[in-house]
């Protein structure tokens, strides 16, 4: 009697597991999202005329805020432009998300699952580690991905399935050099985030450039989750540094603000790119006078009308659902990463259109040439897969929002 | 600024961090003594801790919502111990561990799930937040009052195990488990204590904690717990006074290594410590005394 109970388990058991196989949607775990706009457009999943496009981002983590932007401009553009036409023939364009978590353990799963979903092109990610991590898996696939806000330069650098959209750590690190010399800095303390490749990429381009205009540099590391940083602003203070310059995740960004301030240090605090978002400015509370950051865009740039119509129609898809203001950050202001998003989705379909075919291997070839006029400049690839970009807007906290205060180019 | 107000600067962060970890670090050392589980999920109490704070306080003022977080915390540490190992008391020790580790990704992934994954925002609770100037180093009020109130509160526990008739049942329990059951004590009862004052002294580091680190994420407890953890080991697991003195070790030591500039080695030192002392004197510090258990 047991004996038969066991097979009878065993046989259900295997019967079970291949019934979650035949359920189990092409899409593997990932969530086949679309805006929420455009339910109506969006087709069931069934082959033949759908194009996959894959968006590797986080949720989650110390990044999540700033990918669920990337991710709003994204799912904004495809809400304009939810089919694209390839040989006379009108595919529709599905969205497959996927989490990297901020991790770069978790964005190799995730990047095999948006692989084995059968994406024929990947946007994405913020956070340069996690690209890096996926790059990889993207070359083996022959799958090829849009980098849409990951500045540092080993993204792309041998890797002929990787674009970028925006400009590069070098040439950031640079703008924020020259920007804290205009401000007569000339000590700078940089904070890094240990294996963190944005972070301790960003922090040497900008000592190497400080430097290099005659600064002095002292430099302090922390490790990846760490919440106190007294030990290392202390010794910012005993240095009598002239400007911090701290290069970090979203998470980490009010912890060094208030905690710089509440040590009695009263000098600019500058990064890059990650530091632009709203969120960042509610969890440091009061005192945030004196941060300067750099970013890819400035949503009161009137001298574009690319721009401008982003804008104005980006705010009006935010207003719409009270579900993309949370994703946002709680308001309408428009964050730079959410125009690259926009930008590098609308890089994807001009890419499937010059390809002429729906494939991976045919997108791949054609990116390369692809020229587009987007919201954050015109873009052009070099030899890299890098975009030729060389202006950055600095930005400051005033209010309670971003203040744009200058653009910036290199010489 | 001078070398004293420098080292000064430097010592108080440890000892507030040592303070941080101590009160989190007596629920482990806690839950041992009685029922040697090594309770996983005891970091992730404290997380949670944090997300109360900052839900309830949005719709109530603070002097309501910060006894309901130290309840529904309390509450919550006695659910956890009803449900996940109550069921488990006679169970090999091992099935009971990974029941606690399980609890700790539930606990996790749940405020994943339900905040996003985007960090909190925690409130600022007026009066301790405030920057104040002691001793002419800049720091906030919650740094001295870290250390002060931690103190006390071991203070108040160890009477309370010393004196009282649920301290002693406490004591007879940690000694011996099933003696203790056959002379009538409450097993359950003097479980479900030990969950409380644990819970509770996690929901009271969790507001000193946030409030000097004001993002609450997901994560948040892993660090600090099982650094938690090894301070409770290098006292001697199962002992009070050693949870302390170890968290306040720890505390200090890390952060002289992160002001040297080796913060690559701060983490390292707190779990070779952790080697170290299972090596050398696997008992801890204070871990042969068996009166001091609880």
């Amino acid at each position: 009697m047991k004996k038969l109970i066991a097979v009878m388990l065993c046989l259900a058991l295997t019967v079970s597991v291949f019934a979650g196989c035949s359920t189990t949607p092409p899409a593997g775990s990932s969530t086949p999202a679309s805006a929420s706009g455009d339910a109506g457009n969006a087709p069931a999943v069934s082959g033949g005329d759908t194009i996959k496009i894959g968006i590797f981002e986080p949720a989650s983590g110390e990044n999540g805020g700033g990918g669920k932007q990337e991710v709003l401009g994204i799912r904004y553009a495809h809400s304009l432009v939810p089919t694209v036409e390839v040989g006379g023939k009108t595919y529709n364009v599905e969205l497959v998300e996927v989490d990297n978590q901020s991790d770069t353990s978790k964005a190799v799963t995730a990047a095999q699952s948006l692989v084995s979903s059968g994406v024929s092109v990947v946007l994405g990610s913020y956070g340069s580690g996690v690209s890096i991590a996926a790059g990889e898996i993207f070359r083996e696939a022959k799958v090829p991905a849009i980098g849409v806000s990951c500045t540092n330069p080993q993204v792309t650098l041998g890797n002929d399935y990787y674009f970028r959209i925006c400009f590069l750590d070098p040439f950031q690190g640079t703008v924020m050099a020259s920007f804290a010399k205009s401000k007569g800095a000339s000590k700078a303390f940089v904070i890094t985030q240990l294996g963190d490749d944005y972070s301790t990429g960003l922090g040497n381009y900008f000592k190497s450039a400080f430097e290099a205009a005659g600064g002095t540099v002292v430099t302090g590391e922390f490790q990846t989750g760490e919440v106190d940083f007294n030990a290392i602003l202390t010794n910012a203070k005993n240095e009598n540094v002239d400007v911090i310059f701290a290069p970090s995740s979203i998470a980490t960004a009010p912890l060094i603000i208030q905690q710089a301030r509440q040590l009695g240090i009263t000098c600019p605090i500058m990064a890059g790119d990650t530091w632009e978002n709203t969120t960042i400015i509610d969890n440091a509370g009061a005192d945030t006078s004196e941060i300067y950051i750099s970013t890819f865009f400035d949503e009161n740039d009137s001298s574009s009308s690319v721009a401008k119509d982003f804008v104005t129609g980006y705010k009006a898809w935010l207003n719409s659902d009270p579900q993309n203001l949370t994703n946002n950050g709680g308001n309408d202001g428009v964050a730079a990463v959410s125009a690259l998003g926009y930008d590098a989705y609308m890089t994807a379909i001009e890419a499937i259109k010059a390809a002429g075919a729906p494939d991976a291997a045919s997108i791949q070839a054609a990116l390369p040439g692809v020229s587009y006029d987007g919201v954050t400049g015109g873009l052009t690839f070099d030899e890299n897969g890098d975009a030729k970009k060389n202006m950055a807007y600095i930005k400051t906290i005033e209010n309670g929002g971003f203040k744009f205060i200058q653009t910036q180019t290199v010489s | 600024m001078d070398s004293v107000s420098y080292i000064l600067q430097q010592l108080l962060t440890g000892i507030s961090v040592g303070g941080q970890y101590a009160l989190i670090a007596i629920g482990y050392t806690m839950v041992y003594g009685i029922l040697r589980l090594i309770n996983f999920a005891h970091g992730d109490i404290f997380m949670m801790a944090g997300f109360f704070m900052v839900y309830l306080s949005a719709t109530m003022p603070v002097y309501i919502s910060i006894p309901a977080v130290l309840l529904l915390t309390v509450a919550l540490g006695v659910l956890v111990e009803r449900v996940a190992y109550k069921p488990l008391r006679s169970a090999p020790r091992m099935s009971i561990m990974i029941s606690a580790i399980g609890v700790s990704y539930l606990l996790q992934n749940f405020a994943t799930y339900y905040t996003g994954g985007l960090p909190q925002k925690y409130p600022t609770i007026p009066w301790i937040g405030d920057n104040v100037n002691f001793a002419g180093v800049a720091t906030s009020r919650v740094t001295l009052l870290t250390p002060v109130l931690t103190l006390a509160l071991v203070i108040g526990l160890v009477a309370l195990i010393r004196y009282t008739k649920i301290g002693m049942a406490m004591r007879a329990v940690s000694k011996d488990f099933e003696t203790a059951q056959l002379m009538g004590i409450n097993i359950n009862g003097v479980i479900s204590m030990t969950f409380v004052i644990g819970s509770f002294l996690a929901g009271v580091g969790s507001l000193l904690f946030f409030s000097k680190y004001p993002t609450v994420t997901p994560t948040i407890g892993a660090m600090p717990g099982l650094k938690a953890f090894v301070a409770a080991v290098f006292g001697g697991i199962g002992s009070i006074p050693g949870a302390v003195i170890g968290a306040f070790i720890i505390g200090i030591c890390e952060n002289i290594i992160k002001s040297m500039g080796y913060p690559t080695f701060s983490d390292a030192f707190t779990f070779v410590l952790l080697i170290l002392v299972l090596v050398v004197r696997p008992t801890g510090l204070f871990g042969e005394k068996a009166t001091e258990k609880v």
